[in-house]
């Protein structure tokens, strides 16, 4: 049966709302809509006690207490709001960070805004199959150093990073750990406690859940995390986050908490698995020279980033329509410049450009991932016709042999 | 991004793809580009002894924008004489597809390409007059 078009498969970029999340939030914008903060009367006492469910439903997903939960307008600011409140709270112990190349911007640009104030920041490197090294870790923390800062799951190439040893190495130091996990909520099971995390990011639309709300884990006991606040006001969220809180976002994120725990331990998310090893099967069936970005075995259930030699990403994805994915290429970008992220794992431009990233998700169907195997087949199979490289490569000229010039 | 409908036509409708025989002294052949900065146009130019260019047929790796310039550049030179061809800039084909700023590098690629194969053609005669 041929699937509804266009095909969703950017699952890492953003989510659907699941329909059940969107179900609970309406009555939080018609009914039940008081301010959390009015302490006098019910329509305040309502909305508090639905702020305070969401807060014990996002708490269960990743094994933190409900006070442990911060809300904030999403994973950039979480992540703002963890490295610049720490580096700024722990400055008089030090001002030294780590984090890794292949981090996230709202990291990464956190770290340079922090630099440019003083802080000095490692950034380590990756392995080329985009796995950090856990004495290269070893070997960056200083006594200055105050906060390491490193993913879960990296939205690229869905590479999962050894946080459990990672926080053991922290806890041994004195280290405060952030852990942006963003990309793993729901996909894979996250204990705070087991994993010694004392600050973690979490999006709601990356896990079906609304835009414009995302949560801080903030650590409160053994050892508890302080945060300098950057935003000022009516002290909301024990002084970390001013602002009234928008329920109906919360209650979106708490219940989409529900549903991605409920993935995890029912083992539906082994559905997608099964289907992105099916995609990725098909097309090393029905093509040749595709490339794996990042580490097969420790990756997201859903994520698979292949470069489609000598095809351009942007071009693959103009034939490909009716499919929406991402590219690693520079042409789908505005600063013309490849994906860092595959820089770092050492991954050359003329394959970085040839990079699509598929996400699959809750609601991919095996139809569809049939579909997206055939139309890539074809396509790629067309572009190919028409790449000199390609072309070359079959001659059996070495491509590196040639004196390119590049403009 | 948001592309003219006659960039659209030429990317999914590509005019003159293919090679032709690059030991032909009459074929010219132009390789510009480089696979690290994602664009490589393969353009070749059968010109006869008058400087006509009889046919014209591109490969290119590279965005939809490249692939473009390169089909309508195989369009615009045929029947052309060379030294017509040469003077093609690569702000007609930027305004003919109406390139956005970002992809004006595409047009300067398949300028490029014309002059390229021109080159060659040019040197194979004289190698082949000496």
């Amino acid at each position: 049966m041929a699937p509804k078009l266009p095909i969703y498969l950017d699952n890492n970029a953003t989510t659907r709302c699941d329909p059940r999340v969107v179900e609970a939030m309406l009555p939080y914008l018609t009914e039940t809509y008081g301010n959390a903060a009015s302490r006098n009367h019910s329509f305040g006492w309502a909305a508090e006690e639905a702020v305070e469910q969401a807060r014990e439903e996002v708490a269960a997903l990743i094994g933190g207490t409900a006070k442990e939960i911060v809300w904030t307008s999403g994973a950039t600011e979480s992540n703002n709001l963890a490295i610049k409140g720490a580096a700024h709270w722990y400055q008089s112990k030090g001002k030294h960070l780590i984090t890794v190349t292949t981090e996230h911007k709202a990291v990464l640009d956190s770290c340079h805004a922090l630099e440019r104030d003083g802080w000095e920041v490692t950034y380590l490197d990756v392995k080329p199959d985009g796995i950090l090294d856990l004495d290269t870790l070893r070997a960056a923390i200083r006594p200055e150093t105050t906060l390491v800062s490193v993913m879960l799951a990296n939205n690229e190439i869905g590479v999962i990073q050894p946080v459990a040893e990672i926080g053991a190495i922290c806890r041994e130091h004195g280290v405060i750990f952030h852990c942006d996990a963003v990309q793993a909520t729901g996909k894979v099971a996250i204990d705070v406690n087991a994993m010694n995390i004392d600050l973690l990011s979490i999006s709601g639309h990356k896990m079906y859940g609304p835009k414009g709300i995302g949560a801080l884990y903030v650590r409160r006991a053994r050892p508890r995390v302080r945060l300098q606040a950057i935003i000022d006001g009516g002290g909301h969220e024990r002084g970390m986050r001013s602002g009234t809180l928008p329920v109906h976002q919360i209650v979106g994120l708490g219940k989409a908490a529900v549903y991605a725990k409920e993935d995890l331990d029912s083992g539906k998310i082994d559905e997608q698995r099964r289907l992105r090893d099916r995609l990725w099967a098909g097309l090393q069936e029905n093509l040749d020279e595709l490339y794996i970005n990042g580490s097969m075995e420790q990756r997201l259930p859903n994520n698979l980033n292949v470069s489609f030699a000598y095809v351009e990403g942007e071009a693959l994805m103009m034939a490909i329509r009716d499919i929406a994915v991402s590219s690693g290429s520079a042409c789908t970008s505005a600063s013309l410049e490849p994906s860092y992220v595959l820089r770092a794992l050492g991954v050359e431009a003329e394959l970085a450009h040839t990079s699509i990233r598929f996400g699959l998700g809750r609601f991919t169907t095996e139809e569809e991932v049939d579909y997206a195997i055939a139309l890539l087949t074809e396509k790629v199979r067309w572009l190919r016709e028409m790449s000199p490289l390609y072309e070359m490569v079959k001659e059996g000229i070495d491509l590196k042999s040639i004196q390119w010039e590049a403009h | 991004m948001a592309y003219s409908d006659k960039l659209i036509n030429h990317y999914e409708n590509p005019q003159n793809v293919g090679s032709l025989d690059k030991a032909d002294p009459e074929v010219g052949t132009g390789l510009v580009g480089a696979p690290a900065c994602g664009d490589v146009m393969k353009l070749q130019l059968k010109i006869n002894d008058e400087g006509i260019i009889e046919d014209a047929r591109f490969k290119t790796f590279g965005c939809g924008s490249a692939i473009a310039s390169s089909s309508l550049v195989t369009t615009m030179v045929k029947g052309m004489h060379v030294e017509q061809a040469e003077q093609i800039k690569n702000s007609e084909i930027a305004a003919e597809l109406s390139l956005p700023p970002v992809k004006i590098h595409c047009s300067v690629l398949a300028e490029d390409a014309i002059k390229a194969a021109i080159a060659d053609y040019r040197k194979k005669r004289e190698a082949a007059q000496a």
